[in-house]
């Protein structure tokens, strides 16, 4: 498959993907904002708590794992959680949407070479959607060799296989971002033509 | 393909700094906790607490390496309006982070 983020000669984060991998990011990306974006407003409530998504009486994490995960509680007491959550939990979602909105639209104006305007973005839903499809195939940290080695009939086969091809992009792009973090110098980091 | 975290190194001369990683003084009573997780990168964890925090390489991957071995580490210590901002800050970036007064 590809080489993953690389760096372009004139100072550019690309991706060179093929029609398969394209569809497959954008995919990715339109699940994040399905999974995250803001739930409706009932058409009866207050109009200003609904600008700023406040909402009544306790709220705790989501049923879903996955959203749960990717809104996590920020207090162990239910009762603190809750209301942070009834302030911030909206701009949350907005923010997440707003990083996946910002990756669909690069990859949407983008042929077979993605060049990448916010690394911030790439990499919040990157991680946003490898969260989201851990948590379906529950992974833990030894299990790796167990999924990868599932039959190809079992639904979880396909997710590992997105889940570690987004591990491995993300760890590209970081590497891209900060090549120390990796042992490498900047010098190390090849460079393609743009 | 392969997912394969790469090893960070470790500088020895780097310990000493380490463990005053994070002050807690007592007009700063809050803190703000971040909780391993298996999805994560340790890079990427590291890049966040670079990015955001500002914090040093060496500091951002002492943080990390405490959340992934010791399960969670304290990467600030604030207000409590400091630590909501924070942890809202980290959630943001996919890390499961939690405050609570430091008793």
């Amino acid at each position: 498959m590809s080489y993953g983020f690389q760096r372009s000669a004139t100072g550019r984060i690309v991706l060179r993907v093929d029609q398969v991998e394209r569809g497959l990011l954008a995919s990715v990306a339109r699940q994040v904002i399905d999974l995250v974006k803001p739930e409706e407003q009932a058409a009866d409530s207050d109009p200003l708590a609904a600008q700023f998504g406040w909402v009544d009486g306790e709220v705790g994490p989501s049923d879903d794992p996955a959203v749960a995960r990717l809104l996590p509680d920020a207090y162990s007491d239910a009762a603190d959680a809750s209301e942070f959550r009834r302030f911030t939990e909206h701009d949350l979602r907005q923010t997440k949407v707003q990083h996946a909105t910002t990756v669909l639209a690069e990859i949407e104006r983008s042929g077979d070479k993605i060049t990448v305007g916010s690394a911030d973005s790439w990499l919040g839903t990157l991680n946003d959607a490898r969260i989201a499809i851990g948590t379906r195939i529950h992974i833990a940290e030894d299990n790796h060799e167990e999924l990868a080695s599932l039959p190809e009939d079992d639904p979880r086969a396909g997710l590992f296989h997105v889940y570690d091809w987004l591990t491995f992009l993300q760890e590209s792009l970081v590497r891209c971002l900060n090549p120390s973090l990796y042992g490498f110098s900047d010098d190390d980091i090849p460079v393609i033509d743009d | 393909m392969t997912g394969v975290s790469v090893p960070v190194e470790v500088a020895p001369e780097i310990d000493e700094q380490i463990d005053e990683q994070v002050d807690i003084e007592p007009q700063r009573p809050w803190i703000t906790l971040v909780w391993n997780d298996p999805i994560n990168l340790m890079s990427y964890v590291t890049y966040v607490f670079m990015t955001y925090f500002k914090y040093s390489r060496e500091k951002a991957e002492q943080l990390m390496r405490d959340v992934h071995y010791e399960g969670r580490a304290v990467v600030s210590a604030g207000s409590r309006e400091e630590m909501e901002r924070d942890v809202s800050a980290m959630h943001s970036y996919g890390l499961w982070a939690t405050l609570q007064k430091d008793d």
